[in-house]
């Protein structure tokens, strides 16, 4: 029903091409988050979808109807599609109650249907209460559970959701993201979800989009983009990501390959169509990296580093050290809070898990 | 003292401070302490409520007393029998429903074409708007003329179509319709200035929030946009009433013929007239104005504060698409403008270039002698005009510093003194002008207690009246500049020991300079042409260039006043031109022509 079928869009606005090629297939009832920096063109995909902006070429259709294409724009009033703003966008002028009927009013629901529609909607969000107040007089987070409660009383099977907890504070986010997933349990819609923080993106969605100056780089399930990568610019987003250059890379089959790392010799993940190279790029974490038990021991698989800060972070201690040639490679290592390290100390670590980018290939997409 | 110090070595000179400390406390040091309080904030504020107390506050409690007391005594039949005159009450009704018929059409026109400039995506916007806000630029006196002659037989639009009239008839103008028609049109663009700002203040996503919720264009411009916007349009209402009740150029124009009294009008012809009691029931008419005009602005902003919601919003409203409603729209709009300002203003000049009113415009009637006698042989107007421009001047160097040192006072102190002054002038300049020409003519009658002589019948009263009356305009695009500038810039230079006129010198104007600039062009493009206030103020003595066209008029010379009308609109198309080449530089939305 919800179904969302991007395929090969592109948008301008003027000389700037802020959308470039795009194709998305989001199934029904999925929860999909687009990630990226700012000004990646990710707000501006989604008014695409929500039919306020008009497209330079490509399709997008939502649940098999055809939303915008060649020489057509479908009016947003006419995609029954939901949107939740950025900046809540609740009327100032209505209640909380109107405010969630308005499109109820608008699709000529008889009073008493819309009354119970309402109650029900904004019993759900927990906004019973204050259904007679005005926008202005609630909090930042009400106003959210409010806009919620619209797309929720107008049973749309598409919601858009335009980076809704930025403007929250972060005690006030964990509660809207539990929101969320209950709206998306509840309802089934398919959700489609702006953001620019990736705990948020990892702890909604199903599958996250990572774009980058209008490309969508790697669609993937969360743990797919943090365990592999599909490119660098992924990698070094998704979570604290490290890319450094490997030597000697031998596949052994049932995708793992031995490389050599900063003159160590480690075994890594890599992808099934993997091939002997004489260098790549490689991913890890700083979860990955682990302090061998005597410094002085050197074992093939050990790495020399020379730490040059660490910052205590409660339950573990954030260690920054140099390593390799020249001491020109910076790492960073999650280590547990006791271990007895200092700034100028000499360690031995070692690369526990990694990931060997595959080769760039001509067309992505 | 002098011995002391040609006595002191050279190198105690690189000691002054220490010098100086040698001297008794006295004289010097006083004066010193004098100098610092005038220059301090304190002084500045004083000297800042003197200047205002003197141009509005004392003058229009000078008309208050005079209306009511006459010769030392509060007599309330007087009052009464001036009230109640047959003449009074018929121009009071006239006023009172002129005024708000013409608020209303002024209101509609100004409404619709705001939301059509600020929501669609209308082409030649840009040039659209500048013709839609030029009207309010020309002078009142000049719209009238120019509309008395579109009907005449010199019009280029009506004349060959065969629609002027013929000589003899009535014209359809010379009515208390035809007053509301004026008024109307010419106050539009106040309401549509007002509406457009509430516009972009409006956030994207309220309106998109409700086309996502199924709301169509018309429906979303019904439920979202226009209870949004209702504050603007209240606001636009207000300030189009005080602008109608108190247009001397239309009223006086097109109601002295039609035999149409408004009070305004009632005013002009009471300075004419004699009677011990004469100038005291001017006044009193003049307070019965300002009482109306009082009364419609706090109705207007009651209505308009009631039930606002206040929107800000950075992102600019979408801009809908016409699509089928483009060429309809479009028609209207265009043939607006063209009603608006071709019909009119190709009549004004029709009638200028024929030697005598009432002469079909063709290659045999054809003249340039109205231009050349208004440029060149008219004693009369060439003294006005080179007078209005002095004053103009004057009036724009006198009040850009004064606007700067009372917008640093108004922004950025809370004091009592600050709200007094602002309300003062806010107030000076709301009322009628031709309130606060009766008021200088009291306030200045008598002998002034310096000079010895009354100031009245000179050039001087009039200077009084500009300064009172434009100071809230200079003050307007300088205190939206005020807005924009961090406080901190100011107190980090207080921090560094800069007084305040250095501050004011040297961080605030540089930030203030592009408002100044509007708000002298403004300033200067309202006094050159200046006619509700030096109306009542000119003399034999003393003549401005506004009110010459009403006598040149009035003297049976059409051709001639039409022909100055043609130069003070191409005065007027020549200062909104140079604005428009420095608006580059000029801070968003103070030139009100430009979109």
């Amino acid at each position: 029903m919800g179904a969302i079928d991007i395929n090969g869009l592109n948008k301008s606005f003027g000389q700037t091409q802020v959308l470039q090629d795009v194709s998305l297939a989001i199934n029904a009832g999925e929860f999909v988050a687009v990630l990226g920096p700012s000004g990646c063109g990710k707000t501006t995909l989604l008014r695409c979808l929500a039919g306020f902006e008009q497209i330079g070429s490509g399709t997008i259709h939502v649940g098999g109807r055809a939303m915008s294409g060649p020489r057509m724009h479908m009016a947003p009033e006419d995609r029954g599609i939901g949107v939740v703003f950025q900046n809540y966008a609740l009327w100032p002028h209505m209640t909380v109650a109107q405010n969630v009927a308005y499109g109820l009013k608008i699709a000529g629901m008889s009073r008493r249907d819309r009354h119970a529609r309402v109650t029900h909607a904004l019993a759900l969000v927990e906004m019973g209460a204050l259904a007679e107040r005005r926008p202005a007089d609630l909090s930042g987070g009400q106003r959210q559970r409010v806009a919620l409660a619209r797309c929720l009383a107008m049973q749309a099977q598409v919601v858009l959701l335009d980076e809704p907890l930025a403007n929250l504070d972060v005690h006030l986010r964990g509660a809207l993201e539990d929101e969320f997933a209950a709206f998306h349990a509840r309802t089934g819609a398919t959700m489609f979800y702006i953001t620019h923080d990736q705990s948020e993106a990892f702890a909604l969605a199903d599958r996250v989009a990572v774009m980058d100056r209008g490309r969508i780089i790697q669609f993937d399930r969360p743990e797919a983009l943090f365990r592999q990568p599909r490119c660098e610019t992924v990698a070094g987003f998704i979570g604290e990501g490290r890319v450094i250059e490997a030597e000697d890379i031998v596949p052994i089959g049932a995708g793992r390959a031995r490389a050599r790392v900063l003159g160590a010799e480690v075994e890594l993940r890599c992808a099934p169509s993997e091939t002997r190279r004489k260098t790549a790029r490689i991913s890890f974490h700083p979860d990955d990296l682990d302090i061998l038990a005597d410094p002085h021991r050197t074992t093939a698989s050990g790495i020399g580093a020379d730490i040059t800060r660490a910052t205590y972070r409660g339950g573990y201690l954030r260690t920054q050290m140099t390593a390799g040639p020249q001491n020109r490679v910076a790492l960073t290592m999650n280590i547990a809070a006791h271990a007895g390290i200092e700034p100028g100390q000499h360690i031995t670590v070692t690369l526990k898990d990694g990931w060997v980018i595959p080769e760039a290939r001509q067309a992505t997409g | 003292m002098k011995t002391f110090a040609r006595n002191l070595p050279i190198s105690s000179g690189y000691n002054l401070v220490g010098a100086l400390s040698h001297i008794p406390a006295g004289r010097p040091f006083r004066a010193f302490r004098l100098w610092r309080l005038l220059t301090g904030e304190r002084g500045l504020g004083g000297v800042l409520f003197v200047f205002v107390a003197l141009l509005s506050i004392v003058p229009l409690a000078r008309l208050s007393y005079a209306a009511l007391v006459v010769q030392g005594s509060l007599d309330l039949d007087r009052i009464v029998d001036v009230l109640a005159g047959r003449r009074v009450i018929e121009a009071t009704i006239n006023t009172v429903w002129i005024s708000v018929s013409a608020t209303v059409l002024a209101t509609v026109l100004g409404t619709g074409a705001a939301l059509l400039v600020g929501l669609s995506d209308m082409r030649a916007r840009t040039v659209w708007v500048f013709g839609f806000v030029l009207p309010l630029m020309i002078p009142p006196q000049v719209t009238a003329l120019a509309w008395l002659q579109a009907f005449s037989p010199a019009s280029p639009v009506l004349g060959p179509l065969g629609l002027s009239l013929p000589p003899g008839t009535r014209h359809p103008l010379y009515s208390a319709g035809g007053i509301v028609f004026l008024l109307g049109l010419y106050n539009a663009p106040l309401v549509f200035l007002s509406v457009r700002a509430s516009i972009q203040r409006l956030p994207a996503s309220l309106m998109e929030a409700a086309r996502a919720s199924g709301a169509r264009p018309a429906q979303m411009l019904r439920d979202i946009v226009l209870p949004l916007i209702r504050g603007g349009i209240l606001a636009g209402a207000a300030l189009a009433f005080v602008s109608a009740i108190g247009n001397f150029g239309i009223q006086a124009m097109l109601g002295i013929p039609a035999r149409v009294p408004t009070l305004i009008t009632l005013i002009y012809r009471q300075l004419n007239s004699y009677g011990p009691s004469a100038l005291n029931d001017m006044a009193l008419l003049a307070l019965v104005l300002a009482g109306l005009t009082v009364v419609g602005m706090s109705v207007t902003g009651w209505l308009g504060r009631r039930g606002d919601q206040r929107v800000d919003g950075a992102a600019h409203p979408p801009r809908l698409p016409l699509r089928g409603w483009r060429w309809p729209l479009g028609v209207l709009a265009w043939g607006y403008l063209a009603v608006c300002l071709v019909l009119p203003l190709s009549a004004l000049l029709g009638t200028a270039l024929v030697t005598g009113y009432g002469q079909v415009l063709s290659l045999d009637t054809i003249t340039f002698d109205n231009f050349t006698n208004a440029l060149f042989h008219h004693q009369g107007l060439r003294q006005a005009f080179i007078t209005s421009l002095w004053l103009t001047v004057l009036s724009v160097v006198v009040l850009i510093p004064v606007a700067v040192a009372l917008g640093y006072v108004l922004t950025w102190r809370r004091t009592w003194i600050a709200r007094a002054l602002r309300l003062a002038s806010e107030m000076a300049y709301a009322l009628p002008g031709i309130i606060i020409g009766v008021a200088m003519i009291l306030f200045f009658l008598r002998p002034m207690p310096l000079i010895g002589t009354a100031a009245y019948g000179t050039v001087w009263v009039i200077l009084a009246a500009y300064l009172s009356n434009f100071l809230a305009l200079a003050l307007r695009p300088i205190l939206g500049a005020y807005g924009q500038i961090d406080r901190a810039l100011d107190e980090a230079a207080q921090l560094t020991g800069a007084t305040l006129f250095q501050r004011l010198r040297d961080i605030i104007l540089p930030a203030l300079a592009p408002a100044a600039m509007a708000s002298a062009i403004l300033v200067f493009m309202t006094a050159i042409n200046e006619i509700q206030t030096s109306v009542l103020l000119v003399s034999s003595r003393a003549q401005t260039i506004g009110p010459m066209i009403i006598f040149l008029e009035e003297a049976g010379s059409s051709t001639l006043a039409a022909a100055v009308g043609c130069l003070m609109v191409g005065l007027v198309l020549l200062l909104m031109g140079i604005s428009l080449i420095f608006a580059k530089h000029l801070p968003q939305g103070v030139l009100p022509w430009r979109d």
